[in-house]
């Protein structure tokens, strides 16, 4: 059968890009136009042109470089342990049938607790440590890792695991044959949810707790009424966020580049 | 029967009994027994407790709740189906999507004031994204062959909207409005611990502040027994809509 | 009537042209049933789309009389029904769309789902049915939709030899009791000579009429003897020698000397 193309004409890659760039400028226009025609005040939305500047400044400061450099800290440690914690929690559950079993409840119940109900424990721990931003950001990005693993080990091909037992292959050869390899593009999903999770989680502990970092420097310019110093704060945050999706889908597609083809065939 | 409620009450049980047990004997200031807790948590969480602090961070969190999602599925379908407005729109999106929600906070209290509406438009701001991006993604991906019978018989303008786009992008939707009800409840409670007088982010705070540390476990629990039954009833609300996703899912994988 | 007159399409994607239908001229009168065979690739599709225009043509024209008169049942049964919708609401939402009346809507329903051999299975799913099953409510759909004209693309190309028959048999019997016009598009020569009146055989791409052929067998057809019949023999040897030819670029016979002359 001949592939037809799609009946609307199909933009070219450049133009997509083009596109994109052209709606990022349109933003910064619309940012920049709203406050100078006074239709929003600009004590409360400063234009792209002094938010831009403001950025500038701030970069220009050590304090600055130091916070993100905090607020990164804050995120790889926890997301490093929530991510060793969720594997191997997960790894375990999964190859065990009996424990799935058992903890299925209990990961269901605990799963949805919202993190930030931690906050007045953590803070009196850890008060506004760098611990308290921990606690916040494993326990949530811990689930979002266990969960994937534990939807990826249920995505075993029961012949390729009976195929493994009946060459007699042993416990940790079936995780590491069979199991671990069936998880992985799960694993990095998880992974992938985690860091950008992990991160809301440390600018919010920072914000509300005041631990060291881009939160606490939010909150101290909101607090002395530094507003365009604040949105320029806000937008490394979200530049933040985007670093992080971007290298975390890059690392996705170049570590599972081998997968993928094999999971393209796998199912049918 | 009987194992499989086994199997499903077991391990609380155990957990609830150890915790029970190990902390009877408690001097820990910050985790006292869970008796005390537990006591604590029926003295607090008095029906009057519950209308005058729950029950308006219930409401806060429905309207900015359903505002998103309703903002959200529009938005997205305008935006998933017209190509070139979606090249345009999506590396701003993606970045509103990347800006943790939080810190959005200060400045809509910059716009919004303190109250019950700066905490809705908190709630929309962070929960718009995910459900916009996904209903994008969902209608984006609506079948082909699908979209060409729909158009061979005449289906156009609303009922294209109804019976394609919105159902065919339905699994996709619902994915977005998961994540966006985590989003609503971390900010039902962040929005409430900057300014509020009351609410249960607020209550919380105030029994942390005031060293009511039994209480301030009680408020945690409750808390989390509010996220776990939303999230319950996320999952039975998924199962009547998705029911068809579920079982073409199922015989697409036996087949 | 269907009429197809100079129709070309061009498909562009940046600066590549691809010609997919060079210069397409027919007709199918009122009431016919004519099968459409060529080589794969040979723009089959492309040009089924044109017709129930769901693609602009780049010239020529496509004279369908009322296009709300037309149906369609596309070879991907599985991606065609809706699957959020039960059997029932399949068949019925064109007819909805039509604003039939909700009485007359439930007739035709009915009619369509007996017709076709799926009476008790109003509330399933599509994807609880079999491949077959779920091609014949792609079928009832059509037919409910009372149409003047039928189109079919390969509509068996994904189901198993046995169901194609019965389905095949299926095609015939409801075009012989509904009297509408069918234009049967497929790659299987002894499915088209076996189903058609008439078989139009389509050159490569760029796609051009190289050969048609009436199919002069008797009107009551069954699987087993007329596949046996020598006259049918005969007629697909025919066809399968211009599909070769086609497909190779060398035509034997005046079509073939048409199309050389045509480069």
């Amino acid at each position: 059968m001949t592939a037809v193309g799609a009946a609307a004409p199909r933009t070219a890659p450049g133009g997509r890009a083009l596109l994109g760039l052209s709606g990022l400028a349109g933003l910064l226009v619309l940012v920049e136009l709203l406050p100078r025609t006074g239709i929003v005040s600009d004590s409360y939305l400063p234009p792209t042109s002094r938010i831009l500047a403001a950025l500038a400044d701030e970069a220009a400061t050590g304090a600055f470089w130091v916070a993100v450099g905090d607020t990164l800290t804050a995120w790889a440690i926890g997301l490093a342990i929530a991510v060793v914690a969720g594997v191997g929690a997960g790894v375990l559950i999964g190859a065990v049938p009996v424990l799935r079993a058992v903890t299925a409840s209990t990961v269901e119940f605990l799963r949805p607790i919202p993190s930030v109900a931690l906050i007045p424990l953590a803070v009196l721990l850890y008060g506004s440590d760098l611990g308290s931003t921990l606690l916040l950001v494993v326990y949530a990005a811990f689930w979002q890792v266990l969960v994937q693993v534990l939807y990826g080990v249920a995505d075993v091909d029961p012949v390729a695991d009976e195929t493994a037992r009946s060459f007699r292959f042993g416990p940790w050869a079936r995780i590491r044959y069979v199991l671990w390899p069936t998880a992985l593009p799960y694993v990095f999903t998880g992974v992938r949810l985690a860091a950008s999770v992990a991160l809301v989680l440390a600018v919010t502990a920072e914000l509300v707790i005041g631990a060291p970092g881009l939160g606490a420097v939010i909150a101290v310019a909101q607090t002395s009424n530094a507003i365009t110093t604040m949105y320029a704060l806000i937008v490394v945050t979200g530049l933040l966020g985007v670093a992080i999706n971007l290298a975390a889908r890059y690392a996705e597609r170049h570590f599972l580049a081998w997968h993928q083809s094999v999971r393209g065939e796998a199912p049918s | 029967m009987i194992k499989r409620l086994l199997l499903v009450l077991g391990l609380p049980v155990v957990l609830f009994v150890t915790w029970y047990a190990a902390s009877a004997n408690s001097e820990n200031f910050y985790a006292p027994p869970l008796r005390q807790i537990l006591a604590a948590f029926v003295d607090t969480w008095t029906p009057e407790r519950l209308r005058a602090d729950v029950l308006p961070s219930l409401a806060r969190l429905g309207a900015g709740y359903l505002l998103a999602a309703l903002i959200g599925i529009a938005a997205g379908v305008a935006i998933g189906a017209n190509p070139r407005l979606r090249a345009a729109a999506e590396p701003v999106l993606e970045f509103f999507r990347a800006v943790p929600p939080p810190v959005l906070v200060p400045v809509i209290m910059l716009f919004a004031g303190i109250g019950n509406g700066m905490k809705v438009i908190v709630i929309v701001s962070g929960c718009v994204w995910p459900v916009l991006l996904n209903t994008v993604e969902g209608v984006r991906a609506t079948d082909g062959v699908l979209a060409d019978t729909a158009r061979a018989y005449g289906l156009t303008g609303a009922a294209r909207l109804r019976h394609l786009l919105l159902p065919s992008a339905s699994p996709q939707i619902i994915a977005g409005l998961r994540q966006a009800l985590s989003i609503a409840i971390i900010l039902m409670v962040i929005s409430e611990m900057f300014a509020a007088s009351n609410g249960l982010g607020f209550t919380i705070v105030q029994f942390q502040r005031s060293f009511a540390i039994p209480e301030m476990w009680s408020g945690i629990i409750l808390l989390g027994l509010l996220g776990f039954g939303l999230s319950e009833l996320f999952r039975l609300a998924e199962r009547h809509a998705l029911a068809w996703y579920h079982g073409l899912r199922d015989a697409q994988r036996r087949s | 009537m269907l009429e197809v007159k100079g129709l070309r399409k061009v498909y562009r994607s940046g600066s590549r042209e691809v010609e997919a239908l060079r210069d397409l001229t027919f007709t199918v009168a009122a009431g016919e049933l004519v099968c459409l065979v060529g080589p794969s690739g040979c723009g089959k599709t492309t040009l089924l789309r044109c017709i129930a225009g769901l693609l602009g043509p780049t010239s020529g024209e496509v004279t369908v009389g009322d296009r709300s008169g037309l149906a369609i049942v596309f070879q991907e049964y599985g991606r065609s029904l809706f699957p959020w919708m039960t059997v029932r609401d399949n068949v019925d939402l064109p007819l909805r769309q039509k604003k039939v009346p909700k009485a007359r809507r439930r007739e035709l329903v009915a009619e369509a789902l007996t017709a076709v051999g799926l009476d008790g299975t109003e509330s399933a799913y599509p994807w609880q049915l079999s491949g077959g099953m779920q091609q014949r409510v792609a079928i009832a759909r059509a037919v409910a939709y009372e149409p003047s004209i039928l189109l079919m693309d390969e509509p068996f190309a994904a189901v198993d030899a046995q169901t194609r028959a019965d389905l095949e048999d299926l095609v015939r019997s409801l075009w012989q009791r509904l009297g509408m016009t069918i234009l049967f598009v497929t790659h299987d020569i002894d499915e088209a000579v076996y189903l058609g009146q008439r078989v139009l055989m389509l050159s490569a791409s760029p796609t051009v009429v190289q050969d048609e052929l009436t199919v002069d067998l008797p009107a009551e057809r069954d699987q087993l003897h007329t596949r046996a019949d020598p006259r049918f023999v005969t007629l697909r040897t025919r066809v399968y020698s211009q599909i070769q030819a086609a497909k190779t670029g060398t035509a034997s016979g005046a079509a073939g000397e048409l199309s050389s002359a045509d480069r």
